[in-house]
């Protein structure tokens, strides 16, 4: 048994996995990680299953050091510049700790969550079937709250292995694609305007919603409407016309009318939109909807084969990757 | 009398999940509709389903896309709809104990004022209410209750409050309800019970379920203080009537 010793964090990094099913009913939201597509591809590298708890890093800077033996990880999501013991380490490669030394996360150039998988897995006690931090309801394991420093993980010592690496696609900066509804009828020229318009996320989003600025959406019959089941996604309109995009932390049922629902292919790139930076949502079919999440789980499943190992991990090599992913993220930011 | 059922409207909630409608308002015959259809799909499940959550006036059906579309699921939600409702039973009776106006209820004179009434008369209303859970949801263990007396009706607040303490009882249009956790609410809050809904360690974790009928008495703060204390060892703290 090695130890994760977290020496550095700011807010929001906790404890994420695919989430907590089978009580919404009772209103337990899913929490979960915000990208699930990043929070696979990092557990995958270290040979975990693809939804197993990691540390979800928040925007800001963090650090670890290993502590009683080796410890491997892999980073996936938001890129952000990242050293090993001093070195570069690239995004979407695993590498392995020694003991004593440090893992430092800049702050995410470009992105919010960054997911740190540990080989292994986060050991703790799982409640519903899930370790995910939902600090409100007092849930999550080893910590029922985000992390703190201090705070020591119990993780498995790293197996001799090759370590791992995956290519992935250059995240897209197309509109956020929407299917309208549940109540896009409360809403007349007010869809348009939603559609065409150029929105931010506001600096007062978390976890459990994406508040959003720009124009106000004016509702035909008033914003209350009566209660009724929300899924990630969900966008409600409150009183004010600023839409709020409902996170894994959501509440379970919500009174404002819902316009649209982003689609469970494009959630995990909505949640990676940094505060401030513009966006634009586009409308398609269930069926369309449909065939993108068939894609995603495809994706998915053929993400193990994706993963190469790395036989010489020598620091050009570590330099190049870095390169790659920094003209990814800076396509993005050319194109806002 | 046997009227047909009309078909309930399939909504669709992004790309995994529908929202089976059966009205657009707080109705009795509608969430009756809602908790039949839930325990029709609990007896037979459809393969894809992943879990579904009633609420006043509709059924919200999680699924997994891979597994069944949007269409095929909806014909057969449509015909599980078709299936008699069957008759209210005889349910649980929960009476709880609420802390009214003052620092436990900020919103009650801002009701009074609204209604054009006094804040005794605003709790004499509330408690006079037979309720029963039509809903839990939003955060783990707000209750939803139906049966608020149409006179109590308040619009939500246009800006809701990012935290409003747990326990509180809480006015937002037509609907009352028992908050369990601390966290954010647009509803107006007339007071507060030491009544935990919803308590990890305790058997059961969720006190209320769907269909239960509630009434509320009034206590003082000092009430409130001892039974806040008895309610963190694990008492319930309301009392359950047998039918």
């Amino acid at each position: 048994m090695s130890k994760l010793l977290v020496t550095a964090v700011g807010p929001a990094t906790s404890v994420q996995d695919g989430g907590r099913y089978g009580a919404q009913r009772y209103g337990l939201t899913p929490g979960g990680a915000m990208d699930r597509l990043a929070l696979a591809v990092a557990n995958c590298l270290v040979g975990n299953p693809l939804f197993a708890a990691v540390i979800e890093v928040g925007p800001l800077s963090a650090g670890f050091v290993a502590r009683e033996g080796k410890v491997r990880v892999a980073l996936s999501g938001a890129e952000r510049h990242v050293e090993v013991a001093g070195h570069p380490l690239p995004f979407n490669q695993s590498c392995t700790l020694n003991d004593g030394d440090t893992l430092t996360l800049a702050a995410a150039r470009g992105g919010t969550f960054s997911y740190l998988a540990i080989e292994g897995g986060v050991k703790g006690e799982p409640t519903f079937g899930s370790l995910a931090v939902n600090a409100r309801a007092g849930l999550g394991s080893p910590f029922p709250r985000p992390l703190q420093v201090g705070d020591a993980l119990d993780v498995d010592a790293a197996k001799p292995a090759a370590e791992r690496r995956v290519q992935l696609p250059a995240l897209s900066g197309d509109p956020i694609r929407v299917v309208m509804g549940p109540q896009d009828n409360e809403f007349g020229e007010a869809k348009g305007l939603f559609l065409e318009s150029e929105w931010k996320v506001s600096a007062t989003s978390d976890r459990m919603g994406y508040r959003l600025e720009g124009p106000a959406i004016t509702h035909l019959h008033g914003y209350n409407i009566v209660s009724d089941g929300t899924v990630n996604g969900s966008i409600q309109v409150p009183g004010n016309g600023q839409p709020i995009v409902l996170m894994p932390d959501r509440g379970t049922s919500g009174g404002y009318p819902k316009i649209a629902t982003v689609i469970s292919a494009d959630l995990g790139r909505l949640a990676q939109i940094p505060v401030g930076r513009g966006f634009r949502f586009r409308a398609v079919t269930v069926a369309e909807a449909q065939a993108e999440a068939r894609a995603m789980a495809e994706f998915l499943r053929t993400l193990p084969d994706r993963v190469r190992e790395v036989r010489d991990p020598d620091i050009t090599d570590a330099l190049q990757n870095a390169n790659i992913a920094g003209s990814a993220v800076n396509a993005l930011d050319s194109e806002t | 009398m046997t009227a047909p059922l009309s078909p309930p409207r399939l909504l669709p909630s992004g790309d995994a999940a529908i929202t089976v409608e059966f009205g657009r308002n707080i109705d009795d015959v509608a969430n009756r509709r809602v908790l039949a259809l839930d325990r029709a799909l609990a007896d037979a499940p459809i393969e894809g389903v992943t879990e579904a959550v009633p609420t006043y006036r509709s059924l919200l059906v999680h699924y997994d896309p891979v597994r069944i579309g949007f269409d095929e699921l909806g014909e057969r939600l449509t015909t599980l709809a078709r299936l008699p409702v069957p008759p209210a039973t005889g349910s649980r009776r929960w009476r709880i104990p609420v802390a009214y106006g003052g620092e436990h209820g900020i919103d009650l004179e801002d009701v009074a004022r609204t209604l054009n009434t006094t804040p005794n008369d605003i709790v004499a209303r509330h408690i006079a209410g037979d309720y029963r859970v039509a809903m839990i949801g939003f955060t783990p263990g707000f209750s939803y209750l139906s049966g608020l007396d149409d006179s109590l009706q308040m619009p939500r607040r246009q800006n809701p409050r990012l935290l409003t303490p747990a326990g509180s009882i809480s006015i937002g249009g037509l609907q009352t309800g028992i908050q369990c956790l601390a966290g954010p609410s647009g509803w107006h809050l007339i007071g507060r019970t030491a009544v935990r809904t919803y308590q990890l360690h305790r058997d059961p974790v969720f006190l209320l379920e769907p269909g239960d009928a509630v009434t509320f008495y009034a206590i003082d703060g000092r009430q409130f203080v001892e039974q806040d204390r008895a309610a963190a060892r694990g008492e319930f703290v309301a009392e359950l009537v047998t039918p």
